[in-house]
């Protein structure tokens, strides 16, 4: 919001074509089923919102009905494709110079005419209204833009994690993500439009604009043309970044010599901003001077900002407006001041969509009736744009033409996601173990990875669909898009916030989703889960012929030799392909004798010699040998020895990891033979939930809100986590506050030379969290 | 004739007139001097230091302590900032024929050369409406002069002492401001005189201090704005600095320093910001092509009133932006010189207005003083400073200015010499 209006008349026309020709499919998508539209335009962006809703294939899996099974098939549940429909939302953002043939092409597409109004916002909205009305014909109803804008960042500090980042210039990784803080309240926005305007946010609803200051981007851009005769915000900001303000600036060094020591100001600082312009008979640069100004105005605002922050209190300040808009030059001046100004103790964040915060905060206000804040949303990384997509560096005039159209799409989630109650502190929660951002030889081997691996998934997906014929072209559209998307974070890392394993396999899932491949590895699970089942009865009745401490290794051997079947990873899928035969027996060969890389079984073997736990929540891994011959033993005697289970499941399909629709079916299945699982589901000591989340990977800070009921009401004491993704990607370091085992084999060679390991070792974490002594061999008889 | 290497001889001044009858006011001499003349305020740039500093100065001693302390003549305090040099000067009037036949030929001829003269060479100018007379200081009686010249002709003024044989007067020369340190070996090699460095910010809590209470009888050094938001009816009215503490010191040089005053001995600096009288004269010869301080506020003074008024009622409410009319072509052709020159200064100050107002809150401080030279002749800035102080703070905040603007650390300076702490 808040661009300035007031543009050069001169700029603003010679940019309009009209006879552009836009590629629908990629930008307006969805348009046949929009029904909210919203717009923000500003001086030079516009800013377009609309809800839309999209059919998707989904594989669901249903149990045969019991009379007819026998007769149906020897498979245990049917998977059939279905149609769902979701929500989501889109934005686009374009150059002003578009609006026209925007709007043409939004009327053309337009199927729904229940739609009567449009939301706008911005200081360009009465100017285009006119317009607008008579293209879309719709009547444009105005709203409020600090509330808009307002209302927007609320939204995307809530929904977006890694929405907030500190810019460091000169470090690996220039942009520091933060992590979505479990309260967002109180902030500071300071929005630096043509003035600044420094707005304290207490709750959704109660936001104050408590100061402002006069000295913007309008100062900027005004004196700024004034004195160096160019005219576009773009350029200036070009020339600031190539000139020397000290040859312009007065510093403490002109005045003193040196430094002024007593007061601790460096001899560097800007005394007097221009305090050497102040003679009728010396030439200046214009970039010298364009720098001056740029710092003259930045510390400003960043002397103001913290004054604000001081007075008020807050220690979370939000930086935006189109001053700050993307711009490395304007981002590192600010947080210069800030850190200046507060000696580090306040950070100047930036949001990844900073841009789209009017839009969105216009369309939530269009909304309300639908209750859009009830919901979780998630950013779809095969829809947006991501940060940067258009580079600063650009010259201006490529960047007028180039006509780049940025993206951010949003999907409404089924469930709504809290963080687990078990977090030991979630607002210092970072679910990943590496970030890509700031790991160069990391990001380098994981994009190599994932671009080699993308022959098989495409392979797969086709053969998943075997009876429908465009499945292989379908699938060649999906390399394409998620080939460009690794070329994209090859060169921009931080474009949909921290670089993770786990950002490369969301937005792997993302792509495949997109182009109706919702579950390659269906078949492939059916398969193994129908093998698998059949030795379940043998594998129980030989781990209860074992003595009690010999079935407790068998069992935590069990899961990790389960843990070896998995096609997520190269190593093993590799194998899994070539070699059929590979069994759990194999598996278990495979893994490293103890001590293991990370080795805490003697601890936890102690701990079960203690009184059981009160409930256990499993987050599973895999279908078919893993969760059948591994997880679900190991859980049997959980609740053998009276502790409550809790088995987390995805909601949707990841790769072969077993989904919640999925360990109902076989939850069943495995029922019907085993008496122990059978009490558990009958006594409720056993009971199935879904996570939330179509991930391989885990973040605790978005799971489904039943399931953190579950947990708390259930008084959980243990949280285990399986497998690669789940606990080694992520998780590795997560600190709950209460008992932790983490599982894992370690299938890939790379990661396992990173942690001193070799492939196949196996890390076996049991923690307790301090102030907790372990009740392990307190009174407890082994049972 | 002493200091007479680097100014021309003031001709027309009878050098036995005594200075005081009917002085020269500045404004009869345009051109005297060449660049601007505010004050220095060198680290301006704004880091809060968090720890309060103490300055040892004890201000008065015993009487009968004095006559063994006092320093021989002459008596100078010096402030070389980054744009102006200030000295003042005691010119003592009680001179005894003994005292009279004792002092040697170069003192007596530089106490005539200053006092007789109202400028010296083409920069500098003895500021005679600031005289103060009769005053006591150390047992001696006397008049304090107020002299100030342009940082860059420092070099001609060391080659006037030199010429002079100033150092053959064995006296202490006290200065302050960033210039002391920056020009220490310049006044060894070129005039051969010894510096004692004072700390500026010590010297000008000093000097005001010590100026508001000797001016208790004449006219009141400390004044404000009553109505400040009512044009029509605002008026300068005297005002009693007693009891003063805590107190917001904001000192407009070249750059801005805001100290928080809490006792003689106890203060801090509490920020600062480099957008200050050195950023108003450095835009405006940018914008206007002027080239003195005097003559940038003579524009913005030409600006339209009515316009001014509109931007000091609306600059807060965020919908008025410094310059963003500039964004368009057609205005950036269509404006004036005045008009810019007058946004300059209204920019400006609204901004050092409005980091005070957040560092008198921080602090909790409601009174503040407004010092340095940026406000000299700047009747325009110190009312819209005293506008926004009352407004914003619907009537709490009260803006105070001093008559001496930009001579406190000087004075400070010399009080140094004189009650060395």
């Amino acid at each position: 919001m808040a661009e300035f209006v007031r543009l050069d008349s001169s700029t603003s026309r010679h940019t309009m074509d009209k006879s552009i020709t836009l590629p629908p499919d990629e930008i307006f998508r969805n348009l046949e089923n929009a029904k909210r539209f919203a717009i923000d335009i500003g001086g030079s962006l516009t800013k377009l919102a609309y809800y839309s809703t999209v059919q998707h294939k989904v594989a669901k899996v249903r149990s045969f009905d019991k009379a007819t099974k026998e007769a149906a098939s020897d498979k245990l549940y049917e998977i059939s494709v279905q149609e769902e429909v979701t929500a989501r939302l889109h934005f686009i953002k374009f150059e002003n110079a578009y609006i026209e043939t925007c709007l043409d092409f939004i009327k053309d597409h337009l199927v729904n005419t229940e739609t009567k109004v449009i939301k706008a916002t911005g200081g360009g909205a009465h100017k285009f209204k006119e317009l607008i009305e008579r293209k879309l014909g719709l009547k444009v109803d105005k709203e409020d833009e600090m509330t808009c804008l307002i209302k927007g960042c609320n939204f995307v500090l809530r929904n977006i994690p890694h929405e907030a980042f500190v810019y460091a210039k000169h470090a690996d990784s220039e942009f520091r993500f933060q992590t979505t803080q479990p309260d967002i309240f109180p902030y500071l926005l300071v929005n630096i439009g043509s003035g600044v305007s420094i707005v304290k946010v207490e709750s959704e609803d109660k936001f104050e604009r408590i100061g402002g200051s006069s000295i913007g981007g309008g100062t900027f851009w005004g004196l700024g043309a004034l004195l160096t005769k160019t005219k576009r915000f773009d350029e200036l900001l070009q020339l600031a970044s190539k000139g020397q303000h000290t040859s312009v600036d007065m510093l403490v060094k002109d005045i003193y010599g040196g430094s002024y020591g007593s007061l601790g100001l460096t001899g560097d600082l800007i005394a007097s901003s221009f305090g050497k312009s102040a003679t009728a008979d010396k030439e200046f640069s214009k970039e010298d001077m364009a720098k001056s100004l740029l710092h003259m105005i930045s510390n400003d605002i960043g002397q103001l900002a913290c004054l604000y922050a001081k007075l008020h209190n807050l220690s979370r300040v939000y930086f935006g407006g189109f001053f700050i808009r993307g711009h490395p030059v304007t981002m590192h001046t600010i947080t210069y001041s800030i850190n200046f100004f507060t000696k580090g103790e306040v950070q100047a964040l930036f949001l990844r969509h900073e841009g789209y915060l009017g839009a969105i905060g216009a369309f939530l206000k269009g909304a309300e009736e639908d209750n859009p804040n009830q919901y979780s949303w998630g950013e779809n990384y095969a829809g947006s744009s991501g940060l940067m997509s258009v580079s600063p560096d650009m010259n201006p005039m490529q960047r007028a033409r180039s006509g780049t159209f940025d993206m951010l799409e949003m999907d409404r989630l089924e469930r709504q996601l809290v963080n687990l109650p078990l977090l030991q502190d979630p607002s210092s929660y970072i679910p990943d173990t590496m970030d890509l951002t700031e790991d160069a030889l990391a990001r380098e081997y994981w994009l190599y990875c994932f671009e080699e691996a993308l022959d098989g998934v495409v392979k797969r997906a086709v053969a998943s669909q075997p009876d429908m014929p465009e499945a292989a072209e379908r699938a060649e559209k999906f390399r394409q898009k998620y080939r460009h998307k690794l070329q994209t974070l090859r060169h921009q890392p931080f474009a949909y916030g921290s670089l993770t394993v786990r950002s490369l396999l969301d937005t792997r899932e993302h792509c495949l989703n997109e182009f109706n491949f919702p579950d390659p590895y269906s078949k492939i699970k059916q398969n193994e889960n129908d093998i698998a089942l059949k030795y379940y009865q043998k594998a129980v009745k030989s781990l209860e012929e074992l003595s009690w401490e010999e079935r407790q290794f068998a069992l935590v051997r069990g899961v990790l030799a389960g843990n070896v079947f998995d096609w997520g990873a190269k190593a093993v899928s590799d194998v899994l392909e070539s070699d059929p035969e590979f069994g759990f027996e194999q598996a278990k060969r495979q893994l490293e004798e103890r001590p293991w890389l990370v080795d805490c079984y003697d601890q936890w073997l102690e701990r079960l010699k203690g009184p059981p736990h009160k409930c256990a929540l499993f987050f599973v891994d895999n279908s078919g040998v893993d969760i059948i011959l591994g997880v679900i033993p190991f859980i049997r005697e959980l609740l053998s020895r009276g502790t409550e289970v809790v088995l987390a499941s995805n909601s949707g399909p990841a790769l072969n990891d077993v989904t919640n629709g999925e360990l109902q079916i076989l939850t069943e299945r495995i029922a019907a033979m085993d008496p122990v699982i059978q009490a558990g589901l009958r006594e409720d000591r056993l009971t199935l939930v879904q996570s939330g989340s179509s991930s391989p990977c885990l973040d605790l800070s978005r799971l489904d809100k039943v399931l953190a009921m579950v947990v708390r009401e259930r008084q959980t004491d243990l949280v285990i986590i399986e497998g690669m993704g789940r606990a080694i990607h992520t998780n590795y370091y997560a600190m709950l506050s209460c008992e932790s085992l983490k599982m894992a084999v370690i299938k890939n060679s790379w990661l396992a030379d990173r942690l001193g390991g070799k492939l196949f070792s196996v890390v076996f974490k049991y923690e307790v969290p301090a102030g907790k002594p372990s009740q392990g061999s307190a009174a407890g008889t082994p049972s | 004739m002493a200091f007479n290497g680097h100014q021309r001889e003031d001709e027309g001044i009878d050098e036995d007139e005594t200075p005081t009858k009917q002085p020269r006011s500045e404004k009869e001499m345009p051109g005297c001097f060449k660049t601007e003349p505010h004050n220095e305020a060198s680290g301006s740039a704004g880091r809060s230091t968090s720890e309060r500093r103490t300055s040892n100065s004890t201000m008065r001693h015993r009487a009968d302590s004095v006559k063994k302390t006092r320093p021989p003549f002459p008596w100078f305090g010096m402030d070389i900032g980054g744009t102006l040099v200030k000295l003042v000067y005691f010119e003592p009037k009680d001179i005894t024929a003994e005292e009279e036949q004792e002092e040697v030929e170069n003192l007596k001829s530089i106490r005539r050369y200053l006092t007789s003269n109202t400028a010296y060479g083409k920069t500098g100018i003895r500021d005679v409406h600031l005289e103060l007379q009769d005053l006591t200081l150390c047992g001696r009686t006397g008049n304090l002069h107020f002299i100030r010249f342009p940082t860059h002709d420092l070099p001609a003024f060391l080659q006037m002492g030199r010429n002079k044989h100033f150092s053959s007067l064995h006296t202490t020369l006290c200065a302050t401001g960033g210039g002391a340190y920056k020009f220490e070996s310049d006044f060894r090699t070129m005039a051969d005189l010894q510096l004692h460095k004072l700390d500026e910010l010590d010297c000008l809590i000093r000097g005001v201090l010590y100026i508001d209470s000797v001016m208790s009888s004449g006219p009141s050094e400390c004044y404000y704005f009553e109505n400040p938001t009512d044009p029509d009816h605002c008026v300068q009215k005297p005002y009693t600095l007693e009891n003063p503490y805590p107190l917001l010191l904001v000192n407009i040089g070249s750059g801005v320093s805001i100290l928080a005053v809490y006792s003689e001995s106890n203060y801090k600096r509490v920020t600062g910001t480099s957008l200050g009288g050195g950023t108003f004269l450095g835009l405006c010869c940018l914008l206007t092509g002027c080239s003195t301080f005097e003559e940038a506020l003579e524009m913005a003074s030409q600006g339209e009133s009515t316009r001014v008024d509109k931007l000091v009622r609306d600059i807060y409410g965020g919908d008025y932006e410094s310059f963003g009319n500039m964004m368009s072509k057609d205005k950036r052709e269509s404006v004036s010189k005045e008009d810019l020159a007058r946004a300059t200064l209204v920019t400006i100050t609204n901004n050092i207005g409005s980091i005070t107002r957040m560092c008198a809150l921080n602090e909790n401080i409601e009174r503040v003083v407004f010092v340095g030279n940026f406000l000299r002749v700047n009747t325009l800035s110190m009312k819209l400073l005293a506008y926004a102080m009352d407004y914003w703070s619907k009537g709490q905040l009260k803006a105070l200015f001093l008559r001496h603007e930009g001579y406190f650390g000087a004075v400070g300076a010399l009080l140094e010499l004189l009650h060395p702490s």
